[in-house]
């Protein structure tokens, strides 16, 4: 028994010594999918970081010169009515997506799964009342609440990420309480209780720590369908105003007007929208395979 | 079968508490709102209005009520059978929202036979060849219907129409914008509400397809489907007979909540294709601030959604004693 452990600790350190390439390779095999999410969030993550380095022209600037321009060697996607070069809005609009995206995803998922625990831990009148505020919620469609919301608040970036966020805490809560329920009954949350623990350290530093592999997974697809609220919004007119870079924005008006004459003006911020969520699902999806051993290959 | 009554009339009872929930969170979200529709009607356009006027317009509305009592005949209208009128247009709400609900309905329903229709076959061939190209292929296949934004998939249908059309006939060919229906000109109507089911449809279909991929691939690793491998049937007769049938309920559930959320959940894709069905009503009532409108048309999409949870609920019950004896 013991020569037996001693060979799994010596294959565990084996695969760590491997350098970072052969590693990453042996992970893309496994994970081909995930991998091409992965390359994608990183690819947006460099674009939205570097945009001043990427493109030499303005996202904001107008430039009556070069209206509605086709894609040639100077203007690679081509540009938009008001001349604006439309490869450089997208890359600066990456910084938009991935801010609104990154921020509603993320508030929303750790508010969610800090309720979501506490409400499995505490039970009782807490857990009832706090449950059919999840269903009164969760009982509107997503762009219904956000477009409720904004229209409280009125538009701009930052009251689009509350619209965002407000959907996804009960989304997570809900999640996270099922898989905490399960956790509220093994012995160790008994112990912690036994031995005086208050319950914010039991919550912190025992539940939540057992419900990170779904909150991850809900992480990564909060953050595509926050991206995509967002251009839906922004399209409606609704969120991001201009001339600030948006991918949703930058079909608004434009992808009807122009679908004809300038059919690029529609396709590029589309296939861009289209790509980060793309990349973030593929990347979410390779996390829960690899954090659910239920759904790993017979 | 006590035990079933029981438990249907205590989920009635649980559908209280959410839509008086909602009928609150609707009601307050709105009257948050700076402004109202006296204001947006009088001095929307910028144009200065005598404070006099929009006095008498909020007094004719009952807008200058308290709103508890605001709140009071809201509610009450759902016991009188009296949704009272648009503040916007003044024509009865019922009459408002019953000339959209049917081309939204239709639209939800031609878009759910599209994702069935695709996400069936798809998800049970992707959980067969788990790990294989056809696998990844379906998979990419999903995961890219649930990031395409259904706008951007309409906006290119219609390009691709126009150019298609162009090339074909030398004319470029639209879908019709004015509404017909389905009993009348069956042709006119589909060559209408077929774009958006489809553009709709192929999204629903990605998060159905993943659904059914998923749960098919936890029912064949359930020893009645060994034991069905070990008798020797074949693996037709495993997935059709034995596996497909068990995976569906989590596959029926995710397809009906989401059909419940179609019907005004369409909001973006009717701006897309200009259709005049409840998202685009909903969009509207928002902008001009009819109060009236909008609480009742929330609380009928919000009622479809309960509905639809209600029914799933009783029919998990009925499939499975555990849940009612729970």
């Amino acid at each position: 028994m013991a020569t037996t452990e001693a060979t799994f600790d010596v294959t565990e350190l084996d695969s760590l010594r491997k350098p970072w390439y052969v590693r990453f390779a042996e992970l893309a095999r496994r994970q081909p999918l995930g991998t091409a999410g992965a390359i994608v969030v990183v690819v947006m993550l460099t674009a939205a970081m570097f945009a001043e380095f990427i493109t030499v022209y303005d996202p904001e600037e107008a430039s009556f010169e070069s209206m509605l321009v086709a894609p040639n060697a100077e203007f690679w996607l081509g540009t938009d009515a008001f001349g604006r070069d439309i490869l450089t809005r997208i890359i600066y609009g990456a910084r938009t997506a991935l801010f609104v995206g990154f921020t509603a995803a993320l508030v929303g998922s750790v508010l969610g799964l800090v309720l979501g625990v506490a409400s499995a831990y505490f039970g009782g009148l807490f857990d009832l009342i706090f449950q059919r505020v999840v269903d009164v919620v969760m009982a509107f469609p997503l762009i219904v609440l956000a477009l409720a919301v904004v229209a409280t608040l009125g538009s701009g970036t930052i009251n689009v990420i509350i619209a965002i966020t407000i959907p996804f805490i009960p989304q997570c809560a809900r999640v996270v309480r099922s898989n905490a329920l399960a956790i509220r009954e093994i012995p160790y949350v008994d112990a912690a209780r036994a031995l005086g623990y208050g319950h914010q350290r039991i919550i912190m530093r025992h539940m939540v720590p057992n419900v990170m592999a779904p909150f991850l997974i809900m992480f990564t697809s909060f953050v595509g369908q926050a991206i995509l609220l967002e251009a839906s919004l922004s399209y409606l007119g609704l969120g991001v105003q201009e001339p600030t870079p948006a991918w949703g924005l930058m079909l608004q008006g434009g992808a009807e007007e122009f679908a004809e004459s300038a059919p690029w003006i529609p396709i590029f911020p589309g296939l861009a929208i289209t790509l980060a969520v793309f990349g973030f699902n593929l990347f979410g999806d390779a996390l829960r395979d690899v954090l659910d051993p239920r759904l790993r290959a017979r | 079968m006590r035990a079933m009554h029981r438990y249907v009339i205590k989920r009635l009872l649980m559908m209280l508490p959410t839509l008086a929930g909602a009928a609150l969170l609707v009601f307050f979200l709105l009257r948050a709102i700076p402004g109202d529709v006296c204001e947006v009607r009088l001095a929307g356009t910028g144009l200065y209005a005598d404070p006099a006027e929009i006095e008498l317009c909020r007094e004719n509305l009952g807008l200058n009520k308290p709103l508890i009592v605001q709140f009071f005949d809201f509610v009450a209208g759902y016991f009188t059978f009296d949704l009272g009128e648009s503040m916007w247009s003044g024509k009865p709400v019922t009459y408002e929202i019953g000339l959209r609900f049917k081309l939204s309905l239709q639209v939800a329903i031609m878009a759910t036979l599209v994702a069935v229709l695709i996400a069936i076959p798809l998800g049970t061939i992707s959980a067969v060849k788990q790990d294989t190209w056809i696998d990844y292929a379906v998979r990419t296949f999903s995961i890219a219907g649930i990031a395409m934004p259904s706008f951007w998939l309409g906006i290119l249908i219609i390009l691709g129409l126009l150019i298609y059309t162009q090339k074909l006939f030398g004319v470029p060919w639209m879908p019709p914008i004015d509404y017909v229906p389905l009993f009348e000109d069956p042709m006119r109507n589909m060559a209408q509400l077929i774009w958006p089911a489809v553009a709709t449809g192929y999204r629903y279909s990605a998060v159905a397809t993943r659904m059914t991929r998923s749960a098919l691939l936890e029912v064949l690793r359930e020893d009645y489907v060994r034991t069905a491998r070990a008798k020797g049937l074949t693996e037709k007769v495993i997935i059709n007979r034995h596996a497909l049938k068990n995976a569906m309920l989590p596959v029926v559930t995710i397809i009906a909540i989401e059909f419940a959320f179609l019907i005004g959940g369409l909001v973006v894709t009717e701006q897309v294709f200009n259709l005049n069905g409840l998202g685009k009503l909903f969009v509207d009532a928002v902008g001009a601030q009819d109060f009236t409108l909008t609480q009742h048309l929330v609380m009928l999409v919000v009622l479809v959604a309960v509905l639809t949870n209600f029914v799933i609920d009783i029919v998990y019950a009925w499939l499975d004693p555990r849940i009612r004896y729970g």
